[in-house]
């Protein structure tokens, strides 16, 4: 940057709806780099932001769920082809969230990127390994077929503002959901940088819907409300799981939690086997058996 | 399934049929007695009587206590208490069962755990395949002893434990038997582990069966399990205990502790337990979910329902009837997928109605352990008490009740096949799950008002289709927020396919590849 030239800062809002409002309370809270630099303010979202994200997924959720499989998996491949545009950008707030030196910041980039290839693949592809054509002792024809739930709610991994967000928020995604994110608390910028794209590329507004803000003031929120079918509590704080879960049991949540034994901050979201797994995807689907019957 | 006694149009006499001159058969203001049609006058009963024919209880040889089973022995329960399981047809008591304490469960999850340790984790799938091999053979070689045991346990109808229920159950453990050795193939690039040990809770409804669709597949992939029968209906599960005996299944394998529902709790909250299975109420399987939020244990529940079982004006409309009936008359409608509410289609709801009210009019109530009978016993006062409340709801709130003029036994619990019509969405009979031999008749004009009926309920267990056109079949399939879709068909179940819910109707799948799912953890090859 020339020395003369004073930078044009950049206003990071939540993503609701296909749109980039302020939280409706009007609050912030700073965002600092991992060395304790400040870097921004964020939005402090609220219930009612959270609701009004509930809302603009349900609204979106069916239209994507009936979108062709080649069709959703297009799109998805998309998001990666705009965000390999903006990699630079993206290695630069990814090293300063997470302090993180280039080289490092690259791969972990490249990998969000290549992320979404992988994930995008499967949206025609995920039906046919997990459903079947069962072969019942009765004159039908009975088959069994992923769905997508509906309304997931994703509480981002904490410590992986990038690549973690992207490893949780393909799956529902691929199978045909729509989600509301609370991002990482202490680490939103990426994922609000992320939405940028997101509403740059073809995924429809409302099927992806991204709030930045408190966790504790937020999850019970996304937890309790009865429009929200799922929850992925991987970035749920080790404090708050058990009273989230209880919370989310009201309405039968389904929920996806992390690997018994892993931690957050632990995690290597770099090892592809560990974090490209079909039963992420399986997780958000519901299967449904039909009986046809058969006869002249 | 319902037996049929119908009658066809041709025995209706011609002079008391009349027809509002578009063909559609109409019927006096007083319906709520057998068929005028059969000029028998009002208030008369079917006009033909079935002579008894009843099945023998020679068969069933029933301990006059039966213990525990944990760790392959017969125990007392840990402070010697018992409770009585009894006849629902006749209120009379079968035998005292061991009442299983917190402390009992402690030993049931400690003899799995060893079990898991020392036998069943270490053998191979091959020779896990072959225990239930022996298990389901053994089911078949004791059906009629396992169904006469049933129906006098749980007040179903012989025909039904007959035909259905023990034979699914044995089929259950004929087809999970199969995978226990190929588990490779049922998750394609990953190593299918099994959790450990599997508390499993099942209802009152299905005590075999229920049974069979927990125990053979977590026995498949690998797991041990702790199972609590309903507190009414815990003889079958016992009986079961001494199919393992005769299986010489290792001790500690399945271990089968009956007690209350509160008790339940202290199974699913116990820490030695890696994975928790309920069936039965949506309202108990938010207090187990409850029960394991914060843990790492794995969860299935599966929930209660309020089906919609929609007809077109294009469908067979007999076929329509029998599956009606079947879908909420089978089992006394105590079944969580029973097609409790009939969506039909404005234009023939008046023939639907009619033929349903004389279809249900030739339903036998009464003696489960009769071959003839339809519709046996409601499983327990309690239950009994709860549908007489429901039913009262459905007149109070307006909605107009049509029973059958059945006469029931004078012992026992039983309740007439009840049909409500002018039925609104608001009514608590067309909201709440009844469980229970009751029909809410509701009406639609065009596909899409059916599919936002059907689906408006937080319930998404089940729903039934009736039409001749396969393409809208297929329409209606991907719009019904159900887990099940029985087109043309009700209430069939089979082991390879899979069974289970949407929204509160519960989540995981029980029978077929998915049903392996809950039972085993998935690692890298």
């Amino acid at each position: 940057m020339s020395p003369g030239r004073i930078d044009v800062r950049k206003t990071y809002k939540l993503y609701i709806g296909g749109a980039f409002p302020r939280s409706e309370s009007g609050r912030s809270y700073a965002i600092a780099s991992a060395r304790g630099e400040p870097l921004a303010n964020a939005c402090r979202a609220s219930r009612k932001d959270l609701r009004e994200a509930v809302r603009a997924a349900r609204k979106s959720f069916q239209p994507w769920a009936d979108k062709t499989a080649m069709n959703r998996g297009q799109v998805l491949y998309r998001v990666a082809e705009l965000m390999e545009g903006r990699r630079d950008q993206f290695v630069a707030e990814v090293g300063a969230a997470e302090g993180l030196r280039e080289p490092k910041a690259r791969e972990v980039v490249d990998r969000a990127i290549d992320r979404w290839v992988w994930y995008a693949g499967w949206a025609d592809k995920i039906g046919q390994v997990l459903g079947s054509a069962n072969p019942v002792a009765a004159p039908y024809f009975n088959f069994t077929i992923p769905e997508p739930t509906g309304v997931v709610g994703i509480v981002a991994p904490e410590t992986s503002s990038l690549l973690g967000l992207v490893s949780r928020l393909a799956p529902p995604l691929v199978a045909g959901n729509a989600v509301v994110v609370l991002s990482s608390e202490t680490r939103p910028l990426p994922a609000i940088t992320l939405t940028e794209v997101l509403a740059t590329s073809d995924v429809p507004g409302g099927v992806v819907n991204v709030l930045t803000g408190v966790k504790t003031e937020l999850i019970p929120w996304l937890a309790g409300h009865v429009d929200v079918d799922s929850l992925d509590v991987w970035g749920v704080p080790a404090a708050l799981r058990k009273e989230t879960e209880l919370t989310a049991a009201d309405n039968i949540k389904r929920i996806a939690r992390r690997p018994a034994g892993v931690t957050d901050a632990k995690f290597d979201w770099l090892n592809d086997r560990a974090a490209e797994r079909p039963e992420w995807i399986a997780a958000y689907l519901e299967m449904k058996t039909v009986w046809h019957p058969i006869g002249v | 399934m319902l037996g049929v006694a119908t009658r066809t149009p041709a025995d209706r006499p011609a002079e008391s049929t009349s027809t509002n001159g578009s063909g559609v058969i109409t019927r006096g203001a007083n319906g709520n007695h057998a068929p005028s049609s059969w000029g028998l006058g009002d208030g008369a009963a079917i006009p033909w009587e079935y002579a008894p024919a009843p099945e023998s209880r020679d068969v069933v040889t029933l301990k006059e206590r039966y213990g525990l089973f944990i760790g392959g022995k017969d125990v007392a329960a840990s402070d010697g208490k018992v409770f009585t399981s009894i006849n629902p047809a006749t209120e009379e008591p079968l035998a005292e069962v061991a009442r299983a304490t917190a402390v009992d469960m402690d030993k049931a999850v400690k003899a799995a755990r060893s079990a898991f340790r020392r036998s069943w984790g270490s053998l191979s799938g091959r020779e896990r395949a072959k225990y239930l091999f022996r298990i389901a053979r053994i089911l078949q070689e004791r059906s009629r002893e396992f169904a006469v045991l049933e129906s006098m346990d749980s007040g179903k109808p012989i025909k039904e434990s007959r035909d259905v229920d023990v034979p699914l159950a044995a089929a259950h453990f004929w087809y999970y038997a199969g995978w226990a050795d190929k588990l490779e193939y049922a998750f394609p690039g990953r190593v299918a582990r099994p959790l450990g040990v599997a508390a499993q809770i099942i209802p009152w409804n299905f005590p075999l069966l229920m049974l069979a669709w927990k125990i053979a597949p977590a026995l498949a992939a690998g797991n041990t399990v702790v199972l609590k029968p309903a507190s009414t209906t815990p003889l079958s599960a016992l009986l079961f205990a001494d199919v393992c005996r005769q299986a010489d299944l290792p001790p500690g394998v399945v271990n089968i502790v009956p007690g209350p529902g509160a008790i339940g709790m202290s199974l699913v909250t116990h820490p030695g337990v890696d994975k928790v299975a309920f069936t039965g109420s949506t309202e108990i399987g938010r207090q187990i979910f409850k029960g394991v939020a914060g843990t790492d244990k794995g969860l299935t529940l599966e929930l209660g329902g309020k089906a919609a079982n929609i007809v077109f004006d294009d469908a067979p409309l007999d076929q329509a009837v029998e599956g009606i009936v079947n879908g909420i008359y089978f089992n006394q409608g105590e079944v969580c997928c029973a097609g409790s509410r009939l969506l039909a289609q404005e234009s023939i709801v008046e023939p639907l109605i009619e033929k349903l009210k004389d279809r249900l009019a030739t339903i036998r109530v009464g003696d489960p352990l009769d071959k003839n009978t339809d519709v046996g016993a409601i499983n327990s006062r309690a239950q009994l008490e709860k549908i007489t409340e429901l039913v009262a709801a459905g007149r109070a709130e307006g909605a107009e009740m049509y029973q059958p003029a059945c006469d029931l036994p004078e012992r026992g619990y039983f309740f007439r096949p009840t049909l409500f019509t002018n039925v609104a969405q608001s009514h608590r009979i067309a909201k709440e799950e009844i469980f229970g031999p009751v029909l809410s008749v509701l009406t639609f004009r065009t596909p899409e008002e059916a599919v936002e009926k059907a689906n408006n309920t937080p319930y998404g267990l089940s729903a039934g289709i009736w039409t001749d056109k396969g393409s809208r079949i297929l329409h209606m399939v991907k719009r019904m927020k159900a887990g099940v879709v029985w087109a043309n068909t009700f209430n069939r179940f089979d082991p390879t396919s899979p069974f289970g819910g949407y929204k509160e109707s519960g989540f995981g799948r029980e029978g077929g590849m998915h049903g392996l799912h809950a039972y085993v953890r998935l690692e890298d090859r």
